[in-house]
């Protein structure tokens, strides 16, 4: 049996305690410590890409204002933006960060099973952050090519950052997916070889659900994106043909032959379209764990859910072409990618109905975790459902390249994880430092960006109704454009600039936090996982003290009819207090 | 892409089906014993092979892939087939053999027979190197006959898929070099031994990726 294995490790363990500073805080093995650095890099390039954001809307909302941003340096705006938001902020900060820190603690284990490995993780994503931020500084500066870098364009003459820029992007990324791989096979093994005792796989909160089939998707997609990079690097580097057909540039032939750059579309989405869903379901499996815990209420069809998780993971594999719907397709294709783009729709209501149905008759206690998890569900309902819009090849076709879809993806993978982001930090934020958040302070943040999102981006919908098209530097004499949609976009940059701002309420509670915040209750929550049970808090390194813990129940037995207490920790013992029944204990 | 998919549906079907075997009968809000609910993990506690498999799930796909891209590609129009030199095939029998050497090595070494692990190590080493240098030989013949990487898309991807292959062999060897030294400094007989294990399980992995892409590159 696994758990005696794991419980032999544990005086080998014990003593690796690191001991200097540099072990303990830099050169961790820790995975608590390298939850911490993951999330710290991911939320630092994050705020750049949201500098670079405001930037975009600056020239969108007053064009031609601020002589500093030219059509080049919009476009490496457009493309750093994406990139950093999609790989660098959301896939590093929900799996190197949250699974980092989350699945030994939920799990019940001492730490990952490689830590060594963890660590090589993190310093190899750092890496790869570093060659990424160097591309702002080359000669030409970082690519323009778009996050999705279609070749040819990316590649030739006349897009920003031909010369470096490309080259740096691609071998960033490359270099990220090397991390992301060794991350995400600690945390694979660790879901599968080092749970605590009675830890079963139906016994694991959905955050670590969500994280697993995430991670299992992001190991599965990544290698689509690398050898897509390699391709692209040859092609560049030293002329091969892979993606670039022959063509003919300012009356230089540029010496490719014959490639395909539809192959490159092909390659990409097969990575972009998972990659949605690396970022979404660790997000689902988070918003489940604050919306039960908030609500004093067991999550609605727990099996349900995870089975919902399993399927979407398999159903992202085969949508990926319906990002490629304006590439030209044989019409079977796209009917067959339009079927299946639809039916990941029904596992996806299942979950929003259980997410919803959780709330039903619940006790809510709407503090700012809660506030959050309940403003995803508006967020991605909102961005799910044009998602059947776009879905569709017909209603793509004239819509793809306005802002419809602009609104469209920002909706639903960017503004709602972030949500849950910010949920999750708020909800988590006692047990990692230890101490507490302003309340207050969490509530104006919430109330600012969660309105604030919304004023940017539901004009953004009628703006591509109105057929405003999206990658513009300017406009220019469009007629069929009317007054107003300029109008509207100042007014969107104006909300735009608000939301950004606003996150500096954020990090001013953060430093309140840290500085004066008060003693934080070991669970403050009164929350049933296990992290929250631990002997330390914060956790020390081990985790458990001198015991690893047994679980003797699912995480979601709250208010329990005939217990004392409205929640039941997993570590209860089973003759100690009952067990909550399916849909509807709580009553 | 039908390549990619095919072999990711084989994956991802495997996958799932064992997740909901484990999930298929399972009450999770009723609590009970640890006892009871412990004797439900079907798993023995081998992180190493866990990983290792996850690993070669994420090298199939990274292959497989590849070999979609391939199998695209060589639909266009400038597509010539690649001459294959034929040193390719000697390289082929002595990867084969790496692999037998590999076996034999680690059926020694769970038979507990740990004199002999360092001939099979070194012998298997030696092998595999000659591979990689055969490989290398294999480019400069196609070099030398005026056949460069960018001389046509076939071409190409025969650097590549060599190439990518190569470095997952080179991958290997570290492992095998860490495994070679402990064995040969005497210590940890049981470290050695599952290194060993682990290894002899790439080998034949990295032995069938060669075979497809040799044969893919043959018959096209």
């Amino acid at each position: 049996m696994g758990y005696v294995a794991i419980a032999d490790r544990d005086h080998e363990i014990e003593h690796h305690d690191p001991q200097t500073f540099i072990t303990k805080y830099v050169w961790s093995q820790d995975h608590k410590v390298i939850a911490i650095q993951y999330a710290g890099t991911a939320i630092f390039v994050g705020v750049i890409a949201l500098i670079l954001s405001a930037m975009m809307r600056l020239q969108l909302g007053f064009p031609d204002q601020f002589s500093f941003i030219n059509p080049e340096n919009y476009y490496q705006f457009i493309t750093m933006h994406g990139m950093i938001m999609v790989i660098y902020l959301l896939t590093a900060l929900f799996l190197g960060g949250f699974g980092n820190y989350l699945i030994p603690l939920m799990c019940g284990s001492r730490d990952m099973v490689f830590p060594y490995m963890n660590m090589l993780s993190y310093w190899v994503y750092l890496l790869s952050v570093i060659i990424l931020l160097i591309s702002f500084f080359v000669p030409g500066g970082s690519t323009g090519a778009g996050w999705t870098l279609y070749p040819p364009q990316a590649i030739m003459p006349g897009t920003p950052g031909v010369d470096w820029g490309i080259i740096l992007m691609l071998a960033s990324l490359a270099v990220f997916i090397v991390a992301f791989t060794m991350g995400g096979l600690n945390y694979v093994t660790t879901v599968l070889q080092a749970r605590c005792r009675g830890m079963t796989l139906m016994r694991m909160p959905l955050s670590v659900w969500g994280i697993f089939m995430a991670t299992i998707l992001g190991l599965l997609a990544f290698p689509a994106l690398l050898v897509s990079a390699i391709m692209m690097l040859l092609d560049k580097t030293i002329m091969t043909s892979f993606f670039m057909p022959a063509i003919s540039s300012m009356g230089v032939d540029s010496g490719h032959t014959g490639g395909s750059p539809i192959l490159f579309q092909h390659l990409f989405w097969f990575f972009g379209h998972p990659e949605v869903y690396i970022v979404a379901l660790p997000a689902f499996g988070i918003v489940s764990d604050l919306l039960s815990t908030h609500a004093r209420k067991n999550i609605f069809g727990y099996r349900m859910m995870v089975w919902a998780l399993i399927a979407i993971g398999g159903l992202s594999f085969i949508v990926w072409a319906h990002h490629m719907y304006v590439s030209g397709m044989n019409p079977y294709f796209g009917f067959f990618f339009a079927t299946t783009t639809l039916i990941i729709a029904v596992p996806t209501a299942i979950k929003v109905y259980n997410w919803v149905l959780t709330l039903w008759e619940g006790n809510i206690h709407l503090r700012v975790p809660m506030l959050f998890a309940i403003a995803f569900i508006f967020t991605f309902i909102h961005g799910g459902l044009t998602g059947l819009f776009l879905g569709n090849v017909t209603i793509d076709l004239p819509l793809s390249d306005t802002y419809f879809v602009v609104a469209h993806f920002h909706m639903v993978m960017g503004v709602s994880p972030i949500l849950v982001v910010f949920g999750a930090i708020y909800h988590w934020w006692p047990k990692i430092t230890g101490k507490m958040y302003n309340e207050t302070l969490g509530k104006w943040h919430f109330w600012m960006t969660f309105l604030g999102t919304y004023s940017i981006y539901l004009p953004m919908h009628y703006l591509g109704f109105a057929g405003v098209p999206r990658r513009y530097f300017a406009m220019g004499n469009t007629e069929f454009m009317p007054e107003s949609a300029q109008d509207l976009n100042a007014w969107i940059t104006m909300s735009a600039l608000f939301v950004a701002a606003t996150q500096v309420l954020f990090f001013i509670n953060v430093i309140w936090s840290l500085t004066r915040g008060p003693k934080a209750d070991p669970n403050p929550w009164d929350a049933t996982t296990l992290e929250w049970q631990t002997p330390d808090t914060p956790p020390k390194h081990g985790n458990w003290g001198h015991d690893l813990p047994e679980c003797h129940r699912w995480a979601y037995d709250y208010s329990v009819p005939g217990y004392e207490d409205d929640f039941i920790p997993q570590n209860v013992a089973a003759d100690v207090a009952p067990a909550g029944r399916d849909h509807g204990g709580a009553h | 892409m039908e390549i990619g998919l095919i072999v990711l549906a084989i994956m991802l079907a495997t996958l799932l089906g064992w997740l909901l075997r484990q999930s298929f009968n399972a009450q999770p809000w009723i609590a009970e014993p640890v006892e009871e609910s412990a004797s439900q993990a079907p798993f023995n506690a081998r992180p190493k092979l866990v990983a290792l498999t996850a690993f070669l799930a994420v090298a199939t796909s990274f292959f497989a892939l590849i070999l979609s891209a391939y199998s695209l590609r060589m639909e266009l129009g400038d597509w010539i087939p690649l001459t294959e030199p034929q040193l390719l095939w000697f390289n082929t029998a002595v990867l084969v053999l790496a692999s037998v050497a590999f076996q034999w090595t680690r059926n020694v070494a769970v038979s507990g027979r740990a004199s002999q692990i360092k001939p099979g190590l070194l012998l298997t080493g030696i092998l595999t190197s000659a591979f990689l240098v055969g490989q290398l030989i294999a480019w400069q013949q196609l070099n030398a006959s005026g056949q460069y990487i960018t001389s046509n898309p076939s071409n190409a991807f025969f650097f590549l898929l060599t190439g990518v292959h190569g470095l997952h062999i080179l991958g290997g060897m570290y492992v095998w070099a860490r495994a070679t030294v402990r064995a040969f400094g005497g210590r940890d007989a049981a470290a050695v031994s599952h290194s060993v294990e682990l290894c002899t399980i790439y080998w034949h992995f990295l032995l069938l990726v060669w075979l497809i892409i040799f044969g893919l590159i043959l018959s096209t």
